[in-house]
């Protein structure tokens, strides 16, 4: 095992700057851009300012190359303060901008990452389709070579920031014999021709993240954009989604944080039977699984985290931070919604909205089925 | 123009403050420290002066305490401050604000500032007589809950506009000075990560007794004219009585209430 739990000097003060912006700058918005379904694009800016938006990206390119341990310290507690905001901060980071810096052309790098840095571009992941969402590698957009293009053809679905995206990482099938070693990862400009956004979907959570379509209708994209060689794609896929799941873990951590401290705040107010619920065991128990679990849940996000900046294998463990925190996550807003009653399914309290936003963290960046198969595979195999 | 910072680090508002079993202090494990508020206004003033008045102006926060200043003082650097200084000594402990503005007076002369900022007062104690001490100690003028600060043609002054009852003052104040600083003055920045960053490589002098030239008895318990006898929280606010009944008899039944319970009428 790498490094401790501890936080570093320079850790603490960075987790303190996200806790601070959070507390200052999101949590005032959130409630009111779940309500209309804004996308937080000023605050984006803001945070690219502090240096959230480029938090992998080397500083040769214009990022602050901390690594994922940190990213996911800022992605607690922008989560906590909004989790649409979270996703969209934890998609570009880990989903875009980490594929580019590990499998693009040093041309690509510096096409783009520098513009990802200061968040001048947004970055955006599209793997899934209407037909092929756990099973990926059946993924059937096509990319045929035509001289120094490749032109795109078909439909992604469920693609998060979608509408508002620059730069897509884009998994497409450029051999139709073959399955998973038949795909193939590009880097996709909103701009190209022959693409565009399709269908807007209306969701029960992440009400101010956009979730798209993506059609692909003859779009040529430059043959240079591909990312590894041909082939790769679902290579580059899966070893991205290590990465990214840990920040789904850090989003579900944030979620459970904010839910328990609604709750306590909640409890420490409310009175019943002329007492505070607070000073009802019943209560106070719930209080006490709920911080547990999350202190449990964030140790295991911890580790992957840093065993994925030291370059160890973290598949395994990835898949075990996102699995139970996202989980636990669940269980927190639930919990959070009961301690407040009736005034926790109004939406003039925040724990509705943890509650809503909570459930995706178990279906997307693969569900909890998945992650019990790829832990179980890894126990069983030999 | 050499601008010093005085910042502390106070308990965080979120945190729960518990006293002692004996009541004399606050009970410190589990606690977390930051940046005292009004600090972050002295702070961040400073640094819009340092981007107005150009390179050859430095920004340098000092403070009195135990280790875990270090990271306050960390987070000014990550800010943008320039250079840091730590008064540390086991014979500073226990201080009262003289006893403590005696040391950090000490210091101040030894940097040469031209000008001094701090915040009007720490939201932990509430003393605000720290920063109206060091002025005293280094015979500088000062001003108190600045809101507004403009610095005049040549450097050498400053005028600034101050919180009063009902309305505001406006003083011209003659450089070196101290001024303290009152929410309003302007919105502090956070401590970016590139500034994070950088602010790993900047060093934080520490200075004890000997280096500032001080003798134990003048600071720390020994140096002290007051101490801290005890602590006693606020009385806990009894529950919300909802009275029922029509207006009338509600009226009947408060006023009862506030004469014969209250005992305010
Ligand atoms: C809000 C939102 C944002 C998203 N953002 C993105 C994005 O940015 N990019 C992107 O590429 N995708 C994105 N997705 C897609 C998401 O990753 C998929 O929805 C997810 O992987 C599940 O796929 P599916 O919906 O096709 O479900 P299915 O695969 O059809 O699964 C249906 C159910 O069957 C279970 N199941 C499937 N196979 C098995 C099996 N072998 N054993 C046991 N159970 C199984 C599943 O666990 C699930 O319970 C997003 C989805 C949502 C809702």
């Amino acid at each position: 095992m790498p490094a401790s739990f501890e936080l570093t000097e320079e850790e603490r003060l960075i987790q303190q700057t996200a806790h601070d912006f959070a507390n200052d700058r999101i949590v005032p918005i959130a409630a009111e851009n779940d309500r209309r379904g804004t996308f937080p694009k000023e605050i984006l800016k803001e945070m690219a300012d502090l240096g959230f938006m480029s938090m992998l990206i080397p500083e040769d390119y214009g990022g602050v190359g901390l690594g994922n341990f940190s990213l996911v310290l800022v992605l607690e507690e922008i989560n906590r303060g909004c989790a649409s905001t979270g996703v969209t901060m934890s998609v570009h980071n880990s989903l875009a901008s980490s594929p580019i810096i590990r499998y693009g052309s040093d041309e690509i790098k510096k096409k783009f990452l520098p513009k990802m840095a200061t968040g001048e571009l947004l970055g955006a992941y599209a793997l899934s389709e209407a037909g092929s969402g756990s099973d990926a590698a059946s993924l059937q957009c096509r990319a045929t070579k035509d001289g120094d293009f490749y032109v795109l053809n078909g439909t992604k679905s469920w693609i998060t920031t979608g509408a508002e995206a620059d730069v897509f990482v884009v998994m497409v099938r450029t051999n139709p014999k073959e399955r998973s070693k038949g795909i193939s990862s590009f880097v996709v400009e909103s701009d190209t021709p022959g693409f565009s956004i399709g269908k807007k979907e209306n969701k029960l959570g992440l009400r101010a993240s956009s979730t798209v379509q993506l059609v692909f209708e003859d779009a040529r994209v430059p043959a240079r954009q591909i990312l590894g060689k041909e082939g790769e794609g679902f290579k580059i896929a899966m070893e991205t989604l290590d990465g990214g799941r840990i920040g789904i873990a850090a989003q579900a951590v944030g979620i459970a944080k904010a839910s328990l401290d609604a709750s306590v705040g909640y409890a420490n107010e409310r009175e019943q039977f002329g007492k505070k619920i607070g000073s009802f065991q019943a209560i106070q128990w719930k209080l006490a699984d709920m911080a547990t679990s999350i202190d449990a849940a964030r140790l295991l996000m911890y580790r992957a985290a840093r065993l994925r900046d030291a370059g160890k294998p973290h598949t395994q463990e990835a898949a075990m931070a996102k699995l139970f925190a996202s989980e636990m996550s669940n269980r927190a807003a639930r919990e959070a919604v009961q301690i407040h009653g009736g005034a926790g399914y109004l939406k003039d309290f925040p724990v509705e909205r943890y509650y809503r936003d909570a459930r995706i963290t178990e279906i997307y960046e693969g569900t909890s089925e998945i992650h019990r198969i790829v832990i179980s595979r890894n126990l069983t195999k030999n | 123009m050499k601008i010093g910072v005085m910042v502390k680090n106070v308990p965080d508002t979120e945190s729960k403050i518990k006293l002692s079993a004996d009541r004399k202090s606050i009970e410190m494990q589990g606690v977390k420290f930051v940046m005292n508020t009004y600090d972050e206004f002295a702070v961040e003033e400073a640094l819009q002066l340092k981007e107005k008045l150009g390179a050859d102006t430095t920004v340098t926060v000092f403070s009195l305490g135990p280790e875990r200043l270090v990271e306050t003082l960390r987070t000014a650097l990550a800010m943008g401050a320039d250079a840091a200084v730590h008064l540390t000594d086991p014979a500073f402990e226990g201080g009262d604000s003289i006893a403590n503005a005696k040391v950090l007076a000490k210091a101040a002369e030894a940097e040469g500032f031209d000008l001094i900022l701090g915040g009007k007062q720490g939201i932990d104690f509430d003393s605000a007589q720290t920063l109206s001490a060091v002025a005293e100690f280094l015979g500088m003028g000062q001003a108190q809950v600045v809101t507004d600060i403009e610095v005049g043609g040549d450097n050498t002054s400053l005028k600034v506009r101050r919180r009063i009852e009902g309305g505001d003052e406006i003083v011209d104040v003659t450089l070196p000075a101290i001024i303290s600083c009152e929410k309003g003055l302007n919105e502090p920045r956070y401590a970016s990560l590139p500034g994070i960053m950088k602010a790993k490589k900047k060093e934080i002098k520490k200075l004890g007794l000997s280096e500032l030239g001080l003798s134990a008895d003048e600071v720390g318990a020994a140096g002290s004219g007051t101490q801290v006898v005890g602590y006693s929280p606020l009385k806990e606010r009894p529950p919300v009585k909802m009275l029922e009944g029509g207006p009338a008899e509600q009226a009947k039944e408060l006023v009862r209430l506030l004469r014969e319970e209250a005992k305010v009428l």
